[in-house]
């Protein structure tokens, strides 16, 4: 069977699985449809929360982004995983405990002010909107490589999907098709890299492999890290392994600061902390974050391995071969414009070293070169590299450059998109809970029945889904500037002001909402300043997307000194931090 | 009883510093702060900060909330806090 067959089964097969779970686990009350009434195992919570963490970005781009930066790719393998220790320790147990609905929620009762709630609000809406336009878009590009549809068609299928089970089983209804889409998700990473990993080291397990040694070829019995090293010298990149030193190579201050701001924005997505109120106990909520780690860990401990796998591979296979005798692949991936040759030198060979062969991502003329190659109309750079690859064709093409049967190139497009959408149904119950219950009950209409609450906040699912959809459909030009947003504004606005909300009786509505308002704003111009404006890193040389570290320790100082300065919290809030340091009562978690 | 309360909560404070200390070692200390002098030792293939930072903090990260969970279980039971 073909590719596209194969395929088509695949995607057939676990769609009509997500649908039917989805039905079998619809919703009639609030609680279900926000928390899934707090009745999740945390065996199940965990394969959940990892589904919902791993988005399109993890599955698809991680890889191939390790594999171009090397040792710096760390700092997301560090920054995406570090944060669940924060969670389970630091706020997990304790939202569970206090047991409302959302992130909001607790910072509008905990700082007893309305002002700190919509702040809150306007956060979590925004940091969730910036990332479901993403998943969208990850949909339409799986659909359109491998089911060969339009990538507009595949966004409006990928919506429709979305929107059926969401609005139906709200939190329950999509807690269970994570779970089914962790399970497709994680065969589909490990099933090629076991394969690869066995045909370059001889070694089954990818996390072993990739220290070990290469089995055949001109390179059999060295390291395959010394020989990545190598390659990596000899084209003019920084050393495989090597931290700090060489081209594109970050310092060690900005590493730092990005794998804290990563792992503290981690903690501080309201998506994740979201999960954590739909088991039934405290030490569920504990064991939950665990799981979820080991099964988010098993996904990324394997992702350096296939990074290093597909780098050798793809230096190997292309590097100095001429176009002539350049795998199939090459061509197919060519008509996606993920990969381009520019024949610089004119000798019909393929050589690829340090630095952009052209500006931009490629423009192809339409017309053919001497050696069947697509022409660019880009603007040619005068350096000797002469090959752009998109790095996102580490992982999709991946099984193409190891050359696996076509049920496994399936298996990853199934693989992709499960990723992809139980990230978008996440988010979007995050927007859906965050307007229907935070703005629209708690700020509007107090007195709203159950049957109003659960409608409202079907409509707004629906309403979310049209503009995450939109948004997939005409990308915002900035959609990869943004992610440095969502997490440096997470990482700048809520954790510091819900762990001092824990820790810290003495913190007040005064030093919370000074302190969430200056963290803020410090990051969102140190960003926009850099990704909008041209401007240059003023502070020690720190990226954007390492900002947030710095907005975060402003955020705990300026909080720290003005709930000092200013009259201490009500007695009735001093009591309800008391209670939620214990876990004993948190079964019975108030409805309100 | 109110005495036990916050004895109880010293006892997590002072468990969470512990597991603390050690997630930072292994990711910011050995992955990031030390990499350099680490990935003069080799294991096998790996430079032994490279593979902190690609591998050995995961681990070790995954194991320390099974164990804060475990010993916590513990600690409830004990101050009669758990549900």
């Amino acid at each position: 069977m073909s590719i596209l067959t194969w395929t088509y089964i695949m995607v057939g097969v676990t769609f009509s699985l997500y649908l039917s779970i989805a039905w079998l686990s619809r919703v009639k009350t609030t609680k279900g449809f926000y928390v899934a009434g707090g009745g999740v195992s945390p065996l199940a919570n965990g394969m959940a929360t990892a589904a919902d963490w791993m988005s399109a970005a993890s599955f698809i781009s991680m890889a191939g982004l390790i594999s171009f930066m090397g040792y710096t790719g760390s700092i997301y393998l560090l920054g995406w995983t570090g944060g669940y220790v924060l969670l389970a320790l630091l706020l997990a147990p304790y939202l569970r405990k206090f047991g409302k609905y959302t992130v909001p929620d607790f910072v509008g009762d905990r700082y007893y002010s309305d002002v700190a709630r919509f702040v809150a609000l306007v956060c979590a809406i925004f940091v969730s909107f910036t990332y479901v336009a993403g998943q969208m878009r990850g949909v339409g590009i799986v659909f359109s490589r491998f089911l060969e549809v339009p990538v507009n068609t595949g966004v409006l299928i990928g919506m429709s999907i979305v929107f059926f089970y969401a609005s139906l089983g709200g939190m329950k209804g999509i807690t269970y098709t994570q779970v089914a889409q962790y399970s497709v998700l994680i065969v589909a990473y490990l099933v090629p890299a076991f394969f690869i990993s066995m045909k370059i080291t001889g070694t089954f397990l990818p996390q072993i492999g990739f220290g070990g040694t290469i089995a055949e070829g001109a390179n059999a019995g060295k390291y395959l890290l010394d020989v990545l090293n190598d390659l990596n010298r000899d084209l003019g990149f920084a050393q495989y392994t090597t931290a700090f030193h060489g081209p594109g190579a970050k310092s060690m201050l900005d590493v730092f600061c990005i794998t804290m701001a990563l792992m503290v924005g981690t903690a501080g997505l309201p998506h994740v902390i979201v999960r954590f109120y739909t088991v039934p106990t405290v030490r569920g909520a504990r064991l939950s974050a665990g799981y979820a780690l080991l099964f988010i860990a098993i996904l990324y401990t394997t992702a350096p391995a296939i990074a290093s796998f597909a780098r050798y591979n793809m230096i190997n296979t292309i590097n100095n071969k001429a176009y002539s005798e350049a795998p199939s692949w090459f061509q197919n991936w060519e008509k996606t414009g993920l990969i381009a040759w520019v024949d610089k030198n004119q000798d019909g060979v393929i050589q690829y070293s340090q630095g952009k062969p052209f500006d931009g991502k490629p423009e192809f003329s339409g017309e053919k070169g001497s050696y069947g190659q697509e022409l660019v109309a880009n603007k040619i750079t005068d350096n000797t590299n002469e090959l752009y690859i998109d790095r996102d064709i580490m992982v999709l093409a991946n099984p193409e450059i190891a050359n696996l049967p076509p049920w496994v190139i399936a298996l990853v497009a199934a693989g992709g998109l499960a990723a992809a959408l139980s990230t978008a149904s996440g988010l979007l119950l995050v927007i859906s809970s965050s307007i229907s219950h935070d703005l629209y009950y708690r700020m509007i209409n107090r007195n709203a029945s159950e049957k109003q609450r659960l409608m409202v906040g079907r409509i707004i699912i629906g309403l979310a889904v049209c503009v995450a959809g939109y948004f997939g459909i005409n990308p915002p030009g900035f959609v990869a500037q943004v992610v440095a947003f969502a997490f440096g504004l997470a990482a700048s606005s809520f954790f510091p002001i819900i762990v001092l909300g824990i820790f810290d009786k003495r913190t007040n509505r005064e030093g919370a909402i000074a302190g969430m308002i200056t963290g803020i704003c410090f990051t969102f111009i140190y960003i926009v300043n850099i990704k909008f404006m041209g401007g240059t890193a003023w502070f020690f040389n720190i990226s954007a997307e390492g900002i947030g570290t710095i907005g975060m320790i402003i955020n705990m100082v300026i909080t720290i000194i003005v709930s000092r300065i200013t009259p201490p919290p009500p007695r009735e809030v001093q009591d309800m931090v008391e209670s939620i340091r214990y876990p004993r009562g948190a079964g019975a978690g108030i409805d309100h | 009883m109110k005495k036990d309360l916050s004895r109880y909560w010293k006892k997590n404070l002072s468990l969470m510093v512990v597991l603390l200390s050690i997630w930072a070692a292994v990711s910011y200390g050995c992955g990031i702060l030390f990499v350099e002098q680490l990935n003069a030792i080799k294991i096998g293939g790996f430079p032994l900060g490279f593979w902190f930072a690609q591998q050995g903090a995961i681990y070790t990260f995954v194991c320390l909330i099974f164990i804060y969970y475990a010993i916590m279980k513990k600690v409830d039971e004990e101050f009669d806090v758990d549900e």
